[in-house]
């Protein structure tokens, strides 16, 4: 008689558990340093906190120390803490013309008001492989910033705030005026206490995006840009900067600062549409995300406009399709589910493909 | 009484540094009340704010949620995967479980108060007062023929289950059978056509008119859904083509010898042959146990 498993399931999962920890921690080189992610992996750092929708720098740098660097594992961890954190409210609406910003950039102008500033990006650099970091010794970070500011002896500082460029072309009637709904305003969706139900409100539907993940949210917006979809975007300004986070007081009622966060915002410019009456105006797509993440943020807004159309013709367009797919932690906790035993479900699938065999 | 003057009162240890049962008490009321409406529309799939778990989506978030606002101190949990007490996913969920709550947890039936399920129903019939919380990874019966949730939800509003019907002709049409083989979908108290969760058909016949309430918690896809104690609930067919319970023909359970449970299909490392053992470890254990003392009715 066979050998059947009943017991010692415990057992394996505490090993596997150990073994993984084992993996992350053999070898001769030194635990990471939380902060040394934080401040050296911060691309990471933020999409995992954007992700995770939960602005905590440190968590997610130890989250991705925990999760061996797997950044959908990383962004779990953050979500699941936020769960045991209380609600205490909403933040008041912010301003984000009001971002200090670090970069912005417009494509659809060669110069705007305040001008071009390029920031910190590895946009313009060659994708070489830099060899010299292989070995940095323990004070290059120290002599490269020396380096870097040695002989200047005077640094301009930028102004607090930049207009927006899009607020040119709407004061010259070029682009489709806000249309902000009275009573959606005046009651915000909270995704994460309400399941969607579709049409979702924008304001659920931003929501929803802004805590997607990247993968998910650039292949739905790729697919659009590339041809199963309508828009043209062009980038009418991206800005990346520091917002300001206001609470309002519960018993003077002042709008109080308790801290800010780092932003990337995107607003795309679209096509000419005959919205308002007969004149054509062009047509705008926003996206906004936590932390220093432009490809986020530009597919949001791509997916955002897309999601404007009257009758969806791709799945881009298609609001339950988009809003439905591009959570990261929910898809891809579905996806790893099928490693879990489904001996029962296959059993039953065999029924049925051999009696349809036997009548065959 | 609030539950939290009673946890004082029951002297509680909650040094794990969570409260209660994980979930924030303003969460539960609120799973709570979509249960309490769930189970006064049987069948009926309600919305409810799906919170977080540490375990992952996909993996029983929706049972736990379910399990968790509806657990105190003294209850008594048993928690199964395809049947077995000691499969992966019902290990991990009792440990979690038992780390925010410090309940009692058994392997028998009879014995538990509360039973989280995945993929099976315990072969022993619930009892009065018993609650078998179902894990859900699609709750969507119409999804296998529609996959927009906008139209599924107006097709269940208007009892318009045409396609439904269609698809288990075009089955018979191809096929010969309703391939159909687990999720089986069932008529919940004549209006609504409901999943039951990726049971295997077998366990579809409990449903009805049990003693004993099912609640079904799809976590990812955020919905709640029950069947009350003696509704009548009745697996999809045709006058020609009946619904048919899985046939294992002769075989019977190499452990424990039952002809007339679900049995798992194996193949044997010594001698290549196909063997069979129950699904429910804790019937089969049981039985066994009987067997060895002596049966004693």
């Amino acid at each position: 008689m066979g050998y059947v498993a009943v017991k010692g399931g415990r057992e394996a999962i505490d090993k596997a558990s150990d073994f993984f920890r084992y993996n992350q921690t053999r070898g001769e080189s030194e635990p990471l340093d939380v902060e040394q992610i934080q401040n050296q992996l911060y691309f990471l750092v933020d999409r995992i906190m954007s992700e995770g929708s939960l602005y905590a720098p440190k968590l997610a740098a130890l989250a991705l120390k925990q999760s061996a660097g797997d950044s959908l594992e990383a962004s779990f961890m953050l979500r699941a803490y936020r769960t045991t954190l209380p609600r205490l409210g909403y933040s008041l609406p912010v301003d984000t013309s009001q971002m200090r910003i670090i970069r912005r950039i417009s494509a659809a102008f060669k110069d705007i008001p305040g001008g071009q500033i390029l920031g910190p990006t590895p946009d313009y650099t060659l994708r070489l492989l830099n060899f010299d970091l292989i070995s940095e010794g323990t004070n290059a970070h120290r002599e490269y910033i020396a380096s870097l500011f040695q002989g200047i002896t005077q640094i301009d500082t930028l102004p607090e705030t930049f207009p927006k460029v899009i607020d040119i072309l709407r004061r010259e009637n070029l682009l489709v005026e806000r249309n902000v709904n009275e009573s959606e305003s005046s009651k915000i969706f909270d995704i994460t206490r309400e399941s969607l139900s579709f049409p979702a409100s924008r304001s659920a539907s931003l929501q929803t995006m802004s805590m997607g993940e990247t993968g998910g949210l650039l292949t739905l917006a790729y697919s659009n840009m590339r041809g199963y979809g309508m828009v043209h975007p062009t980038v009418g300004e991206l800005r990346v900067g520091y917002l300001d986070v206001y609470v309002k007081n519960p018993y003077t009622g002042l709008a109080e600062r308790t801290g800010e966060i780092k932003v990337t915002e995107a607003e795309v410019i679209s096509k000419a549409e005959n919205r308002q009456g007969d004149s054509p105006v062009f047509t705008l797509g926003y996206g906004i995300c936590f932390g220093h993440n432009e490809t986020k943020a530009i597919a949001m807004a791509v997916l955002d406009r897309a999601m404007q159309a009257e009758e969806p013709q791709s799945p881009s367009e298609d609001q339950e399709f988009v809003l439905q797919h591009i959570d990261g932690i929910e898809s891809m906790g579905f996806c790893n589910h099928y490693k879990l035993p489904h001996y029962v479900t296959f059993q039953s699938e065999l029924d049925r493909l051999r009696k349809a065999q036997e009548k065959a | 009484m609030k539950l939290g003057k009673w946890l004082q009162q029951q002297d509680i240890d909650t040094s794990c540094h969570y409260t209660f049962a994980f979930i924030d008490e303003g969460a539960k009321r609120e799973i709570r009340r979509k249960t309490l409406k769930a189970i006064a529309i049987p069948g009926y799939q309600v919305p409810f704010g799906s919170r977080d778990m540490p375990i992952a989506r996909g993996w029983g978030t929706g049972g736990i949620q379910l399990t968790l606002s509806l657990i105190g101190p003294d209850e008594i949990l048993k928690v199964i995967d395809q049947g077995s007490d000691d499969s992966v996913n019902a290990v991990n969920i009792k440990a979690f479980i038992s780390q925010v709550t410090g309940v009692r947890l058994t392997t028998k039936v009879q014995e538990a108060t509360l039973i989280q399920t995945r993929h099976r129903i315990p072969e022993e019939p619930l009892r009065k007062g018993q609650i078998l919380v179902l894990q859900v990874p699609i709750p969507e019966p119409l999804r296998i023929v529609e996959p927009s949730e906008r139209e599924t939800r107006r097709m269940h509003a208007e009892a318009d289950y045409s396609r439904m019907w269609l698809h288990l002709y075009e089955n018979i049409v191809a096929y010969k059978e309703i391939m159909i083989g687990s999720r089986y979908p069932v008529f919940v108290n004549d209006r609504y056509i409901m999943d039951p969760s990726p049971i295997p058909r077998w366990d579809n016949p409990q449903l009805h008119m049990s003693e004993g309430l099912y609640l079904f918690g799809a976590g990812r896809e955020k919905r709640i859904y029950a069947i009350p104690p003696y509704t009548d609930v009745k697996s999809i067919e045709f006058r020609d083509y009946v619904f048919r319970v899985e046939d294992f023909g002769e075989a019977t359970c190499c452990r424990c010898g039952s002809k007339n449970t679900f049995l798992n299909e194996m193949i044997d490392d010594r001698s290549g042959k196909r063997i069979y053992s129950c699904s429910d470890t804790a019937y089969c254990s049981n039985l066994l146990d009987q067997k060895r003392e002596g049966y004693k009715p």
